[in-house]
């Protein structure tokens, strides 16, 4: 037993706090936004130009100028405000940006992040991905904890293309949550039905007690 | 000076060179100015280097100049939606210069602002850093990084009067504003021009002074990704 995709997202919408403004990445992150908190006010900002995130249109509504950042078709909301890139990234940058919750091909026990490339075979680009684990107050990734041929995904040392050095601050997997602290990785919690060992034997980074 | 012009071809007679830097507006297809992008494939220049955010997919945007082979270089973030980019730039054809988002957003900002260049933290560590300046401000490092000066601007606006003021429609904002900035010249293709005194001078997006030609014309707006929800039965 461990978590799934939807239960990943809903352990990481626990990390947010009424009044922030969130950045949430393509993928499980997404996810996310179905599991705020009833009564809690956040703000999704999309990186191409919009705070105050929608949901996807109903069929028919679609608005071919409004997208998020993965290019989907979404909607506005009574408070979404826009703006062109140069100002997105001031906010990013400026540290106005509360918490971004990322997916990953691999995380290091030093908080470097390696989720933009694989040399010869994966050459799409960062995006906003290395000016958000920049800029942000809190990097959260929200990741499966093995690649899909059964290695760890939480390293030593990543041996990946770097998205950012000691970066990251909490790590949620299939298995459990992790936050990066000094001389290694230190275990907050387990998934449901998921045992210390199980955890520990399939994570290649040091965990301190 | 009049700056309305009758097609897009009319806008960008004279000012195309092969070699040429161009920085364009757009988010993926949102806010692309892609009846410019047609009339410089019909022009052929050549040679050209493009700093834009994307390079469009195989058919449409940015992806129409891969095709003919006019593109030498792209200064971008994200490239993933193009075969035929994928192709060029692996077997050599196409030179690739990564930019973080906000990083190339920002170096055109600073172009457009006189603006050489700025220290940032985005990239510190990754191979975005390699040869570039390390400073270190209050304990921090940054690395330098250089404003873009392009020779020619392309954008995409929703509306603009006849003196060159533009207003910008939701997410198809994005790098319009800034790669208007940084060209010496700009070209801006709208959906209407309006008559001066029509907008709003406290909702003007891009002031008139940056913008140099105007086109109006109809756009096909390509929806890139469609995602939908369904109506809960009442």
């Amino acid at each position: 037993m461990a978590w799934d995709r939807n239960q990943m997202a809903a352990r990481a919408a626990q990390e947010l706090q009424d009044g922030w403004y969130v950045n949430l990445g393509i993928g499980i992150p997404t996810l996310v936004s179905n599991y705020i908190p009833e009564g809690m006010t956040v703000t999704l900002q999309s990186e191409n130009g919009m705070l105050g995130m929608g949901p996807f249109p109903y069929e028919g509504e679609e608005d071919p100028d409004l997208i998020n950042a993965g290019k989907q078709t979404i909607t506005e909301l009574p408070h979404t405000a826009y703006f062109d890139s140069a100002q997105s990234f001031a906010m990013i940058r400026g540290g106005k940006i509360a918490m971004a919750i990322l997916g990953a091909m691999e995380v290091a026990e030093n908080g470097d992040l390696a989720n933009w490339m694989i040399p010869g075979k994966l050459v799409k680009g960062m995006g906003g991905a290395m000016d958000l684990v920049a800029g942000v107050g809190r990097v959260v990734v929200v990741m499966d904890h093995a690649n899909k041929h059964g290695e760890s995904k939480v390293l030593k040392a990543c041996t990946l293309p770097l998205t950012g050095t000691g970066v990251v601050d909490r790590i949620i997997t299939n298995l459990g949550v992790l936050d990066v602290v000094e001389g290694g990785l230190k275990l907050v919690e387990l998934a449901e039905g998921v045992t210390e060992e199980e955890l520990r034997a399939a994570t290649e980074a040091t965990i301190v007690n | 000076m009049k700056k309305v012009y009758g097609s897009a071809a009319e806008a960008l007679d004279g000012v195309l060179f092969d070699g040429m830097t161009i920085a364009a507006g757009g988010f993926g297809l949102c806010g692309i100015p892609e009846l410019l992008l047609e009339a410089i494939k019909q022009a052929g220049t050549q040679n050209l280097t493009f700093a834009s955010n994307n390079a469009g997919v195989d058919d449409f945007g940015i992806g129409i100049l891969l095709q003919t082979k006019q593109v030498k270089k792209m200064m971008s973030s994200y490239v993933g939606e193009n075969a035929e980019f994928m192709r060029q730039y692996l077997s050599g054809e196409l030179e690739l210069e990564f930019n973080p988002q906000g990083t190339l957003a920002e170096r055109m900002r600073a172009g457009g602002a006189g603006i050489p260049g700025f220290y940032t933290k985005t990239g510190v560590g990754t191979v975005i850093a390699e040869g570039k300046e390390h400073k270190d401000f209050n304990g921090e490092t940054y690395i330098l990084e250089e404003g873009i000066f392009a020779d020619l601007a392309i954008v995409k606006a929703w509306k603009a009067d006849e003196t060159g003021n533009l207003v910008f429609r939701k997410t198809a904002r994005n790098f319009n504003g800034p790669a208007a900035t940084c060209g010496k010249i700009c070209v801006a293709e709208v959906e209407e021009i309006v008559p001066a005194g029509s907008l709003d001078p406290d909702m003007i997006h891009l002031p008139g002074i940056y913008v140099h030609r105007i086109i109006q014309g109809e756009h096909e707006k390509r929806i890139e990704q469609r995602t939908v929800r369904q109506k809960k039965e009442a």
